[in-house]
This record gives C-alpha cells, structure tokens and sequence, in this order.
C-alpha cells in the first residue's frame, strides 16, 4: 500500500522529544524475536546515523541552515539511539556482526529485484556477493573462535557459503566509482534503494571499524581490518551512484523522504508489537520533519517538493529471505570484477586493483586463513566431526 | 611468546607517580558536596530488573518421544524445559571449551618450553574430551525431543560469561600461566556445573543420562587436576619458589 505525501501530518519538530529511559528500553531477545526485526534495527539505526553524517556535513557547508539542522539532528540522534540499544548486549559483536551480514545481503537483494535501473541493480548484485562471502567468513570465524553456530542469529533464513572471495574484493579506489544516476530523471525507487543501501554499508564500515579492535585474537583483528576495508569500498561504491549535482536541500529532502519510506516498510512488517509502536512513533516523527523540510525546501528553492518526491511513496522494500536470488546471483555473478565504472568478467579485471590487491594479500589473507576448509554445519563443525557413534 | 612477566615501567599505580600524586590526592579538597540524585543507579537498576523478562525461552520439543516425555514429566510437576536449558547450556560451554583449547595448543606450541608434565599431547586429550562431551550432550538433547543446535536461555548467559576466557586467552600478549589460569577458571566451572546437571537429570529419574554424565565428570575433574598440577608447577618455576 503506497503511503501518501500530498497531506503529511507527523508529530511537529519541536513536539519531538525523550526521556533518557525511552532511550534505553529493554532490549529485543536474541532467541525470540524474528531475526528480521534485529535486521530492521540495525538498518534504522544505520540510516539515522547517515540522517547525522550528513546532517553534520550540511552544517559544515551552509551557515544559514545550522539552526534548523542542528534541532533535527539532535531528533535524529535519539532515534538512533533508542533503536541501537535494542540490540542486547547478549550478542557477542561477532554475532552482531552476523546480523550486520544478514542486514546488507537481504535487504540488497530484496532492493536488487526491485531496482528498475538495470546498472544499478547490477550495482547491488555486485555488492550482494562481496557481504555474502563476509558473512561466511564471520560465520567461520565466530564457529572457531567462540564455538557459536551462526544459524542462531540468522534463524535458516540465510545461506553461509562462500560468495565472490574477499581476497579479490579488494580494489584500487578508482575501481570502486560507479556512474552517478541523473537525478531529474531517475526513478523514485533509484533514488530511495541508493540512499539506503549506502547507510547501511557506511554503518556497517562504522561498526567494524569499532568493534575490531576489541578483539584480542590477532585473526580475528586481521579479518575486521580486511573486511571493515571492503566495507569502505562499498560506501564508496553506493555513494558514487548518487546524483553529485544535486543541492544540499535536495539531499536533506530526500533523506528525510528515505527515511520515511523505511520506517513505513518497518511499521508495515514488523512482528514484535512493542517494536512496531516505536517504529510508528519514528514514522510519525520523520512525517514531522520530512513535513518541516519540505516548508524550507519552498521557501529556499522555491520549488514545489511534491515535484522531486512525488505524490505517493512507492511499496516497501520486503524483509523477507531472498534466498534463491542469491543463490542464482551467485551462480551466474560470482566470478564479476569490477574496472573503473562497468562491470567485467574476471579475466578483464583492473590492473590497478591486481596490483593493490596483490600487496594488501603479500603478508597472507585473513579471510582465507579464518575459513580454510570451513563448510557450515548446524550446531558448528564441531557437530560433523565429532558424532558419537550409534 | 615472552615466557614470563617481568619487572617494568608499569604506571598505573599510584605509586608510580610520586609527585603527581601528591597533586592528585588533594584534588578531594576541589570537590563540591552534592546531594544524592533524585533518583539512584541502585533504583534504575531495580527498575529495569523488575521489568526485565528472561533472555529468551526453551524451544518446544519437536518430536512425538520428546512431547511425550515432557508431558509425562509434566504431569509428575517436573518442568522438563529446565533439564533441556540446562543441558543446552552445557553443551554450549563444551563446544565453546573446544575451542578454548584449541587456542591453549596453539599457545603452548609457542612455548619456549612447558612446565613439568604438561605436553602438548595432553591438552589434546583434553580438548578431545570436550569434544566428545559436546557430542554426548547433543545425542542427550536428542534423544529427549530436543534441538541441539537450539540457542536456550542459560547457553545464552553462558556465553556472555564465557567471553571474558576467549578473550583471556586468545591474547597473544597472555603469557603459558595466564593461559593456564584460564583453563582452570573452565574446569572448575565445568566439573561443579556436571555435579548439579547429574543431580538434575537424577531428579528428573534420567538416570541413564545421569550415568553417562558421572563419567564425563569423572574426566572433567581430571582435566581440572591436571591443569591445576601445571599451573602450580608453572608458578613455582616463574616465582623460583619450592612448595
């Protein structure tokens, strides 16, 4: 069902507010809930703190607006804090890290389907395979390292096996630039499906980037530093196919609109009443502020926002397994490199990239090392090798 | 690996900084008297604990032998979910206990040299026992209706507890003592927590389990022997002291 922007309500921005408490509420359980409402917390959390990054960077570049920023942002920032400390702390950061995988590969998948640009959905396949085979790293890692089955986050929902291998992820940045949409012309959905996506990666180099060091075991420090590196390829990656040209009140508008269309897709989908009340009282919030920033867009631009962001939003993107998508992905994609802006096969891959890559691996690839001869098993590998006998 | 910890520029201590102390230590005098918050730490905490439910649940059992078994355990007032948690809860601190082992190996093969009867052969017994109690618990599991690749609310807890020993023990800094230490605090967990798991398959009239579990006790207190007889001549040797 298409949500409706023509008459926005939402609760008025200076009507937005906490108590420390609200913040902090009792987590979700780690066992009970469905894994696709820890997926949606991770999302949300990552695309309020893209809605701050930006924020941040808006203020840097445009004195007159700092006022209005700043009262959002800091809505923002406690949006993204109720929803981040609904992760318990429960989860060892190797199986948040899991979730984290499960995020990027579903919801990439899903927006991959959906994607009406064909060089965009291929875009998202591209990237589709590289947190694929991180999530079957991960999976090796936390089986080996802390004797976990990864399966207890992703609930069967997601497959662990190798993707497009890491240790050939690794590019020179002019090979991770994609061509920019236009934004004039390019669908709704291309504009929303981007936006997303980039939050989601940009969290998760975030994420690794703080919780790698945290480990003592030296392999595992190697495999955040090799895969938390891919991370920043991708943020690279999905922010190059963002229209550049756009002004810095296009880009405040269409991130409140992006953030809108998810909390919507979270409200629509979400199992867990108690979660589903917060995400409507967030949706009812970004209505607030999308509503404000649109006021500012026709009094600065002097332009009807209706005319960039449409009348209507279009329909979710679906928290579902996208299971057999992958899995043909992978069939028909794995062995895809990437050169400059286009899309190559393996043996037409960049020269630059084989070099850096070649001296980044010189020393030995985390990533293979952790997973060296590494097939899942339910229960860990431990479960296969060690059956008692009948 | 450094073998052993040596004297050093440790700075943490208040003694090591004679002068800034002094300075440090009249710092009281700065500070205002404040009354106490309107509401405590101890308060919130209370609060939240009170409204806090469990971690999670026990799934169901996914068989007819195990539904009926817990029906029949039900009807004598037995809560069978508490025996399934607490076995899942073992299984998981064998399996994690695997791999706390396989991190000690690793350790001890960069060892310049061990102490007096340890080898590495041994700790692999060790850490194949962990294995085969791992596999004992999860045909248990089994055999009961249960799933043992479930994640239950104590093997939840426990794994949060056990972090502190991986990450004890997977620092390469962490010298062949500390790595020891931390195989003893395992075991002693391991052997008391296979005392109460036989009382409570024995309660739940399991006794074959109970049986099966006695023996792997029985290995655990030797596991728990022996890395104490270890450490302790590890010790003596680091401390050049003769007990």
């Amino acid at each position: 069902m298409a949500l409706s922007l023509t008459d926005i309500q939402g609760t008025p921005v200076d009507r937005q507010r906490f108590t420390w408490r609200e913040l902090v509420q009792a987590p979700i359980s780690k066992l009970d809930d469905d894994a696709f409402t820890r997926v949606r917390i991770i999302l949300m959390n990552g695309l309020e703190l893209e809605a701050n990054r930006f924020s941040h960077m808006a203020a840097r570049m445009n004195r007159d607006l700092r006022g209005e920023l700043a009262r959002i942002r800091r809505v923002e920032q406690h949006q993204a804090t109720a929803i981040n400390w609904l992760i318990g702390a429960d989860h060892s950061p190797l199986e948040t890290t899991i979730a984290y995988e499960q995020v990027a590969i579903e919801v990439t998948a899903a927006v991959a389907q959906r994607e009406p640009d064909e060089y965009l959905a291929q875009t998202y396949r591209f990237g589709l395979l590289e947190d694929f085979d991180h999530m079957y790293r991960y999976s090796a890692m936390l089986d080996r390292l802390e004797g976990k089955d990864a399966n207890n986050i992703l609930q069967c929902y997601t497959d662990i096996l190798p993707g497009r291998p890491t240790m050939v992820e690794h590019r020179h940045p002019d090979d991770d630039l994609r061509t920019p949409m236009d934004a004039r012309t390019a669908h709704p959905l291309s504009k929303l499906h981007a936006l997303t996506i980039m939050s989601a990666e940009q969290q998760t180099h975030n994420y690794y980037m703080n919780i790698g060091p945290l480990f003592t075991d030296p392999v595992a420090r190697l495999l955040y530093a090799e895969i938390a590196s891919i991370e920043e390829q991708h943020t690279t990656q999905y922010e190059s196919i963002i229209d550049p040209d756009q002004t810095w009140m296009e880009q405040w508008l269409m991130h409140e609109l992006m953030e809108v269309y998810n909390y919507y897709g979270c409200v629509q989908q979400e199992t867990n009443p108690r979660i589903k009340a917060l995400w409507e009282r967030f949706l009812d919030y970004e209505l607030g502020q999308l509503k404000h920033v649109m006021e500012l867009f026709k009094q600065i631009e002097r332009r009807d926002p209706l005319e960039l962001i449409g009348e209507s939003l279009p329909d979710p993107i679906p928290f579902a397994s996208q299971r057999d998508f992958v899995r043909d992905v992978l069939t028909r994609e794995v062995d895809l490199r990437a050169r400059g802006t286009e899309y190559v096969p393996m043996e037409e891959d960049s020269e630059l990239s084989i070099a850096y890559r070649d001296h980044m691996n010189s020393q030995g690839s985390p990533t293979e090392a952790v997973a060296d001869g590494y097939v899942y098993r339910p229960g860990t590998e431990l479960a296969a090798l060690h059956k008692r006998a009948a | 690996m450094q073998p052993e910890i040596t004297l050093g520029k440790n700075r943490t201590g208040i003694k090591a900084s004679p002068f800034d102390a002094a300075e440090l230590r009249e710092q009281q005098g700065h500070q205002l008297t404040v009354g106490r918050p309107a509401i405590t730490a101890e308060q919130l905490r209370m609060e939240y604990t009170q409204e806090a439910e469990a971690v999670g649940s026990v799934p169901p059992p996914t068989n007819v032998r195990g539904m009926v078994g817990a029906t029949a355990q039900a009807l004598a007032g037995h809560r069978m979910h508490i025996l399934l948690d607490k076995l899942a809860e073992r299984l998981a601190y064998e399996r994690s206990g695997v791999r706390l082992y396989d991190s000690m190996l690793v350790k001890a093969a960069g060892a310049e040299r061990l102490p007096a009867d340890m080898t590495i052969e041994a700790l692999q017994e060790i850490r194949d026992d962990e294995a085969a109690h791992f596999a004992l618990l999860a045909e248990s599991i089994e055999k009961l209706g249960g799933d043992p690749t479930a994640m239950t609310p104590c093997a939840d807890i426990q794994g949060v507890q056990g972090m502190g020993l991986f990450q004890a023990m997977n620092d390469p800094r962490a010298t062949l003592a500390q790595g020891l230490e931390t195989l003893l605090a395992a075991e002693l967990i391991d052997a008391a927590s296979w005392e109460l798991l036989i009382e409570l398959a024995q309660g739940f009239g399991q006794d074959e389990l109970a049986n099966e579990f006695t023996q792997a006790l029985a290995n655990e207190q030797r596991h728990e022997a022996r890395v104490r007889t270890w450490l302790a001549a590890e010790l003596q040797l680091l401390a050049r002291v003769h007990h």
